[in-house]
């Protein structure tokens, strides 16, 4: 309690001590008079934290090794966020100057975070598309003549090999390869299962909108019972269901796991699809297709799913972070994707202990932490377009 | 005051009924295991006597709904079943040696997934309704921008990254807290939240963004309204507007949210007990999924779905209470 009375008061006073600075400084100007305390302070913490990540920074290219270890991480985030930023910033400019009228106007008002996340999801598609091309070995070769675990790297003082940038796993593979290989099916089988999700329950939400009656409070109840099960725990159990039967059908696991998650999630995208149709059906212009004898097939797919696109797309949007995070906690839980398919979610568990090794030899901690980050900057990525999206249609501005 | 109470009731009643559905859900997945127990439990080289045996012993022998009512009603009194792993054949003989029960095995691990949860509450909520107080207060200035990036990037990590970064931060470059979060019975208090640290704010991280966004939202959606524009007419400092005028209306959705979060932290737990070998349920339901330990698959399902229902029932409940115009329905 004294601790905590003693920091108001310090805050206070380094708060008055950069007000009155300011108002000696600048001639007693209204910006500096006016200041609350609360914003004084904030302005000497933001000023603080800078100059300490710079000096950060700076340790982290210390000659002495112990220092630089021990800085690198934020070192190499404080480079990866200025060379994102950087890249972002020409990715915009690029697309103000490029291309139609139209899509130098969406340039021209975009935030850096959204161009940022647009820039990331085509960097990512590309990886994903071309991963047979780009990537240096297979993705379940096991080299020849190489040792398992190669310290990412590539300087043979450290135990690394110029050949495996990123080092070799824990039985001989190229983790750059398995990297990109990660892309196409982490994020391919992500994809699948959430356009499968869509189909499902944006067709079955459309159709309970539009025919209502006791189609609709079925689906709608059978929805709420599988909405009452957290998500990650059904799927772990229906998983554990599919493993038994998966050998015993011959059917991969992987399949069951796309169609569980993809049932799951279509729950969620039922409700949406439902509420936003609902409000669709009363419009004239479907009471007119009716009038003329349209078929329900035309009115679903000519006449609400057109106007129902714009929500749709940012839950698209949110339901692939969504399924995407969860088939990567599956796979690290070590039930999701099966080797020896290259996959995000089990390299992280496969090399997570190299984290404990960060401060003596840090680019052995790296494996996992880019394999984790790979996942967490495409969800980041996506969520910063949809964030920009709903608050351009939404004008939410305040 | 009645009407409140038989709305609530209907709640409580419509929270029961999707309870005992889930449980006949759960169920119903379970048995749709091909064989059964009996025969996964003998192996190949078994006799059909003996399987017929075992199956007599457990009731197997008997129709699906009968024994639905059997498992329901012994959950009802406490009794989970007997874990495959546990089980020896002892017990299935007649006596009780050596075979831990269900319950048994799980009541520890749940008092401690109930900790970890309540010290993230403890450390979310307060930390998440200042910062948005605060995102409200400097809206669109370069606070509220990077709070903004910052708790979108940490709400759409996966755990374990956030996890492995903490990790990485805080354990290993400066040991602050241990990685490994190895609990046991009888420990002292202190050492406990010291070892359960790194798994509480993980955990934070992973909620304190969704609470925050919104309760910037739901006090930035009160701003335009005339009674905010005349407190500040009359010259309240914004401060002031904010936490005695916007934020007792804001509360509503404000509580609504927490609680969801609260169920969303049920979820979240299994991962980041794996990652930090907390001793939870989470764990255990994980493990037993990989080894196939049906019963206990089954009995964490149910706590879980139990607890998420209960907490969102929680959060229907007290938005009811703290929103006169949900209390008179149309």
């Amino acid at each position: 309690m004294i601790w905590f009375v003693a920091a108001l008061i310090g805050m206070g006073a380094v708060a008055w001590v950069f007000r009155f600075a300011g108002q000696a400084a600048t001639g007693n100007a209204p910006k500096f008079r006016d200041m609350p305390y609360g914003v004084a302070y904030g302005y000497v913490l933001g000023v603080v934290v800078l100059a300490w990540l710079a000096w950060a920074y700076m340790q982290g290219r210390s000659e002495d090794t112990a220092i630089a270890n021990k800085f690198f991480f934020l070192r190499i985030a404080i480079e990866g966020f200025i060379i994102f930023a950087i890249a972002a910033w020409v990715f915009r400019l690029f697309g103000r100057s490029v291309g139609t009228a139209g899509t130098k106007k969406l340039f021209r008002s975009m935030p850096l975070t959204a161009s940022f996340g647009i820039l990331t999801i085509l960097i990512y598609a590309i990886f994903a598309i071309f991963a047979g091309a780009i990537a240096p070995y297979g993705q379940e070769q096991i080299i020849p003549g190489v040792a398992a675990n190669v310290i990412p790297g590539g300087d043979p003082t450290l135990g690394g090999n110029p050949d495996f940038p990123l080092g070799t796993d824990q039985i001989g593979r190229d983790i750059l390869s398995r990297l990109i290989y990660g892309a196409q099916n982490t994020v391919g089988i992500a994809f699948a299962t959430t356009v499968l999700a869509f189909l499902l329950g944006g067709t079955l939400g459309f159709l309970a909108a539009t025919l209502g009656g006791w189609l609709d409070q079925l689906l709608s109840r059978a929805v709420d019972v599988l909405m009452a099960i957290p998500s990650l725990i059904f799927a772990l159990l229906l998983m554990t269901i599919a493993s038994v039967w998966a050998p015993q059908l011959g059917i991969p696991l992987t399949f069951f796991m796309v169609v569980i998650i993809a049932v799951i999630d279509s729950t969620r995208v039922y409700r949406l699809a439902r509420a936003v149709g609902q409000n669709i059906v009363v419009m004239d212009y479907i009471e007119a297709a009716k009038l003329r004898g349209e078929g329900l097939g035309y009115l679903v797919f000519k006449e609400i799913l057109p106007n129902a696109t714009a929500p749709l797309l940012a839950e698209f949007g949110l339901r692939f972070c969504f399924v995407f995070l969860t088939i990567a906690a599956l796979s690290f839980l070590g039930v999701g994707i099966q080797p020896p398919l290259a996959d995000w979610g089990t390299m992280v568990r496969d090399l997570g202990g190299f984290v404990n090794f960060a401060q003596f030899a840090p680019m052995a901690a790296t494996a996992p932490l880019l394999a984790a980050g790979a996942i967490a900057l495409l969800t980041v990525a996506v969520n910063f377009v949809v964030d920009w999206m709903l608050q351009k249609s939404s004008g939410l501005k305040e | 005051m009645g009407n409140v109470l038989t709305i609530i009731l209907q709640r409580l009643a419509l929270g029961l009924l999707t309870l005992l559905i889930v449980s006949i859900v759960i169920f119903i997945a379970v048995n749709l295991l091909p064989g059964d127990f009996a025969q996964s439990i003998l192996g190949q080289g078994a006799t059909p006597e003996a399987v017929a045996s075992i199956r007599e012993d457990l009731g197997l022998d008997q129709p699906m709904v009968t024994r639905y009512f059997q498992w329901l009603g012994g959950v009802l009194q406490g009794d989970l079943g007997t874990s495959f792993a546990q089980a020896n054949f002892a017990s299935f003989s007649g006596t009780t040696s050596g075979a831990t029960t269900i319950a048994e095995q799980i009541a520890p691990r749940f008092g401690n997934t109930m900790f970890l949860a309540m010290i993230t509450a403890a450390i979310a909520v307060p930390f998440s309704i200042i910062l948005g107080i605060l995102a409200a207060l400097y809206r669109n200035t370069v606070f509220d921008r990077a709070t903004n990036i910052f708790t979108l990037s940490s709400i759409s990590s996966p755990e374990f990254f956030l996890a492995y970064i903490l990790i990485l931060f805080l354990a290993v470059l400066n040991p602050i807290f241990p990685s490994l979060s190895n609990i046991f019975e009888g420990m002292p208090f202190s050492e406990r939240l010291e070892k359960s640290m790194l798994p509480a704010l993980t955990l934070t991280l992973v909620v304190t963004a969704h609470m925050m966004r919104m309760t910037r939202a739901a006090i930035i959606n009160l701003l335009a309204s005339p009674y905010i524009e005349m407190a500040r007419l009359k010259g309240l400092s914004p401060m002031r507007v904010i936490v005695k005028h916007a934020l007792p209306n804001a509360l509503a959705p404000i509580i609504n949210v927490i609680a969801l979060n609260l169920a969303y932290l049920i979820t979240g737990v299994v991962v980041v007990e794996v990652v930090f070998v907390y001793p939870g349920i989470g764990q255990l339901f994980v493990d037993s999924v990989k080894i196939r330990d049906i019963p206990v698959v089954q009995a964490c399902c149910l706590i879980f779905a139990t607890a998420f229902i209960l907490l969102n029932l929680t959060a229907d409940i007290m938005s009811i209470l703290s929103n006169p115009r949900l209390r008179h329905p149309k």
